[in-house]
């Protein structure tokens, strides 16, 4: 039914201009990344069909694995997930935060507000149902963009990660032209994933309680804790925030339609202003409509995206921990073997493993854990110096607009 | 018959000719049968008993927008409440006043409320006087509510100022106090005496049952002040409105009104009074009749007025709806902000970067002080926007009462003629009589009665002349002022528009150079 093409390149938008200029080509919104030249990964473009969007990803690489130093695959959401999820299995990748996935595309609020709009077009005059039309139209792109964008970020964090970006699968998700013939999860695995959670949540309770001798560590288990809770409060009162500022916009919208409607209707003197202030309001809402947008991009998005790279860090420190405790229990099996006597080159050995195993995580987490508030630092500051950037731009424009509308309307009494 | 119906109202000056006599010669109450409607009554003049009853603004316009032409009885009943407040004072002499000072709205309404309210309404006069040649100058001001007496007998009295230079008025500056219900006194007597000979008389304020109540129970919280704030600017644009009416303004209970110290208690506004059953009944017959009556209109002035007042109030009501509307989620959207700035205050303090940290508490910051500019916002949009329409969209209501008065005015003029006829065809049937004895004295009663009547039809001939001379003046006068008050009130929105906007930019210039700082 609704069949939308937006092309990303640079310059080659044509939709409308909801995201900002810097927005704009590979560099992600919300991540602050050096650009590479070994590996610059970024989605070209991205098709929306009835029930699911189909991502070109496109890649350029000096690298000898890859057998060209340009190609484009087409990619579908599910085959993200299971690139993620091949990295949170991966026992190698335990020391580092994996980026988190991309959330699923999520265009049925949308649909529902365009079915209903079909259905009522009945009782609304003409140009009240195009003006919806073409918000709602509007409202779609956007959250398009945003998808997309959401999954390139996550492309090119794995492609900036000095060890993730070697990992075949991920070779092979750039590379291999075929379908990866990723099915999404069935039930008896969708139940599977449920009741691991639930096991690692109960885990990752314990392991939470047990004191970390390492003060770096201790430090940022208690601050990633709140840090977590706090972002999560803010990214859900930033959408409410919003979603007001939003439905402002719509009520200035239908009063701009019914003072039309009066201008024209009247035939005293205030028919010029009812006209006038109806145009102003139609280009205010406008802008106002705007603002919340680059709230939304700006703000919001930026909360949600460190809310699910604050659990990343979060799930980092649980296994960390949890290899903390494998690694004290292995040693008091070694001895008690020691103690018995009893297999203790065993215990030896499978003490030796979980320290190494430890000691690894250990090293790679703190970097990792460096480079995330590095990460955060940056990428707020871009965020928050954009916003306020544009907050102005949006009351600048409509302070112009407002005013010569008072001129106006001033020099006419 | 119509002195039987109606019991003198209280407080009268005086039996004047311009007792309302709609039911007149009786020709169509006797099909009302029933007082049951769901509905409370639109906000009509022939105001509503006891200040408990009726719902508020906002619910007031969605019924009204539903309101069924078709519908007998959507303008005939009001809902009455058994517990009408003020029911035992007709008994009693009235409660000795304790009075308690409500905490004045000054403190009360959020920063900008009040003032604003007053500002905008003042600027209103101050146009007034500077465009027109004749003399009207006079200020009243609608101030310091009070509460006074406790429980559910209490009452919420104002303080009306009236400052003028004009002559008519006996000083040039007089305080009274009142309470509402001497304001719904005032425009009932107003109503009665103008409204049917074609005078566009401003609709009082409405009732709210919620709203008082809360206020006799003494609920002291942000509704229940906001709702007193509310109705001292609605009783002061109301008197403004009446005032500025040349007529209106020299009626003597106008006068006795400004300026006389005590009010006789106007009990004839309760529902459960004689004359408020009298007001029940008539509108029931009003209805009725506004379905029967198809006029022969060969003035296509008044077609077309019509046609337009008709298409002004359904716009007007679909803008206040909106307008409301956004009233209501610019409200949402200040408590929202401000909950959003609490929360990425706690986001500050958790960040252990010291540097966003601060820019984070900085844009908490920011985002208060906005929050703080969308409420100022709303209480804009509330009280120049909102309101003039709520009043216009009352008003047009009134307008629309006058052109009935007209239609009814011809009807009974056109019924008065009918009658004639028949007599007439009478008197020549009498020729016919077979009872010689008793033909003569009939005779002189039908010739009596004949010229009473052609003396009727006279009188009802002159009387819709009059109405519809005088509706077209008033019309005018309606169509000026709500040019000038629709023009005012816009630019006055504007301002305040771009006073919002000038903040915003303040703000978020302040904050910028946070952000940049971030190392």
């Amino acid at each position: 039914m609704w069949l939308t093409h937006v092309v990303l390149c640079q310059g080659l938008d044509d939709g409308p201009d909801f995201l900002s200029e810097e927005d704009r080509g590979p560099r992600a919104v919300n991540v602050d990344l050096q650009t590479d030249a070994t590996l610059q990964v970024d989605i070209s473009d991205a098709l929306s069909e009835r029930d699911k969007v189909k991502f070109t990803v496109h890649t350029k690489s000096t690298l000898p694995n890859f057998k060209q130093n340009e190609f484009s695959v087409v990619r579908q959401h599910e085959e993200f997930i299971w690139l993620h999820d091949s990295f949170v299995e991966n026992e190698e990748y335990a020391g580092y935060i994996i980026p988190p996935a991309p959330p699923r595309p999520d265009f049925d609020a949308s649909r529902e507000k365009l079915q209903k709009l079909g259905e009522g077009e009945g009782s609304m005059t003409k140009e009240e149902f195009t003006k919806m039309k073409q918000e709602l139209e509007a409202e779609y792109l956007a959250i398009f963009k945003k998808t997309v964008a959401m999954h390139e970020v996550f492309l090119c964090r794995v492609a900036a990660h000095p060890v993730l970006r070697k990992d075949l699968n991920f070779h092979v998700f750039l590379e291999y032209n075929q379908d990866l013939s990723v099915r999404g999860k069935n039930k008896r695995e969708k139940m599977e994933d449920f009741f691991k959670n639930v096991v690692k949540s109960a885990d990752g309770v314990l392991v939470a309680g047990v004191k970390d001798v390492d003060d770096f560590f201790e430090h940022e288990k208690t601050f990633l804790l709140e840090y977590h809770n706090r972002v999560k409060d803010a990214s859900a009162k930033s959408d409410r925030m919003i979603r007001s500022h939003k439905s402002a916009a719509d009520d200035i919208n239908r009063i701009a339609s019914t003072l039309y409607t009066l201008g024209t209707q009247d035939s005293t003197d205030v028919c010029k202003f009812f006209l006038k202030v109806s145009e102003l309001f139609e280009k205010t809402r406008k802008i106002e409509a705007r603002v919340a947008a680059d709230e939304d991009l700006k703000l919001a998005d930026l909360l949600k995206y460190y809310l699910r790279e604050s659990q990343a860090a979060k799930d980092l420190l649980y296994r960390r921990g949890r290899a903390l405790v494998d690694y004290e229990n292995a040693n008091k099996a070694l001895d008690r073997a020691r103690a018995k006597n009893k297999d203790v080159l065993q215990a030896e050995t499978s003490q030796q493993v979980c320290c190494q195993k430890f000691e690894k995580i250990s090293e790679s987490a703190k970097q990792e854990l460096i480079d995330f508030k590095t990460r955060r630092v940056a990428a707020f500051r871009k965020n928050l110096v954009e916003l306020a950037e544009l907050e102005l731009k949006h009351a600048k424009g409509n302070l112009q607009l407002l005013q010569s509308c008072l001129g106006v309307l001033k020099g006419d009494t | 018959m119509a002195a039987e119906m109606e019991p003198p109202p209280l407080g009268d000056a005086g039996q004047t000719d311009f007792r309302e006599i709609e039911d007149g010669e009786g020709f169509f109450v006797s099909t009302v049968t029933t007082l049951e409607s769901p509905e409370p009554s639109s906000p009509d003049p022939p105001s509503m008993p006891a200040e408990g009853i009726s719902t508020n603004g906002p619910k007031q316009e969605d019924i009204s927008l539903d309101d069924d032409p078709e519908d007998l009885f959507a303008e005939a009943t009001e809902e009455v409440s058994l517990d009408s407040p003020e029911r035992e004072p007709i008994l009693s002499d009235g409660p000795s006043p304790a009075i308690t000072p409500v905490t004045p709205t000054a403190m009360l309404t959020p920063r900008m409320g009040l003032g604003t309210a007053e500002m905008f309404e003042r600027s209103l006069d101050e146009i007034e006087e500077d465009d027109s040649g004749d003399t009207f100058d006079m200020h009243i001001a609608v101030s310091d509510p009070e509460k006074v007496g406790d429980g559910m007998n209490a009452y919420m009295g104002y303080k009306v100022t009236t400052k003028t230079s004009m002559t008519i008025f006996s000083k040039n500056e007089t305080t009274v106090r009142r309470r509402f219900s001497d304001f719904l006194g005032l425009h009932s007597k107003l109503a009665s005496r103008y409204l049917h000979i074609g005078y566009i008389v401003p609709p009082a304020p409405e009732k709210s049952i919620v709203g008082m109540t809360k206020v006799k129970v003494g609920k002291e919280d942000l509704s229940s002040a906001e709702f007193v704030e509310k109705r001292r600017s609605a009783l002061e644009r109301y008197l403004m409105r009446t005032v500025k009416h040349p007529i209106l303004l020299k009626d003597p209970d106008v006068m006795m009104f400004l300026e006389s110290s005590e009010l006789p208690r106007a009990v004839s506004t309760q529902a459960l009074s004689g004359a408020g059953i009298l007001r029940m009944v008539n509108k029931a017959a009003d209805a009725v009749n506004k379905m029967t009556i198809k006029m022969n209109e060969s003035d296509a002035w008044f077609e077309e007025k019509h046609q337009q007042f008709e298409n002004l109030d359904l716009q007007l009501r679909k803008l206040h709806a909106s307008v409301e509307c956004l009233v209501c989620h610019r409200k949402e959207l200040s408590v929202n902000t401000a909950s959003f700035a609490k929360s990425a205050a706690m986001l500050g303090n958790s960040e252990d970067h010291t540097a966003l940290s601060r820019a984070l508490s900085q844009l908490a910051e920011v985002e208060e002080k906005i929050d703080q500019l969308h409420q100022d916002q709303a209480y804009a949009d509330f009280y120049l926007f909102s309101e003039l329409l709520g009043d216009y969209v009352r008003l047009i209501t009134a307008v629309k009462g006058v052109f009935d008065h007209r239609m009814k005015t011809w009807s009974k003029w056109q019924d008065t003629q009918l009658l004639l006829q028949k007599k007439r065809e009478a008197e020549s049937k009498l020729q016919f009589a077979n009872k010689p004895d008793k033909l003569q004295q009939a005779q002189d009663e039908i010739k009596e009665e004949i010229e009473e009547l052609e003396g009727k039809v006279q009188q009802g001939e002159k009387d819709f002349e009059l109405i519809s001379k005088t509706i077209r003046k008033e019309v005018s006068r309606f169509e000026k002022e709500r040019v000038k008050d629709f023009k005012v009130v816009i630019i006055k929105y504007l301002e305040s528009l771009v006073q919002t906007q000038q903040q915003l930019i303040k703000y978020w210039e302040a904050f910028l150079p946070e952000a940049k700082a971030i190392a």
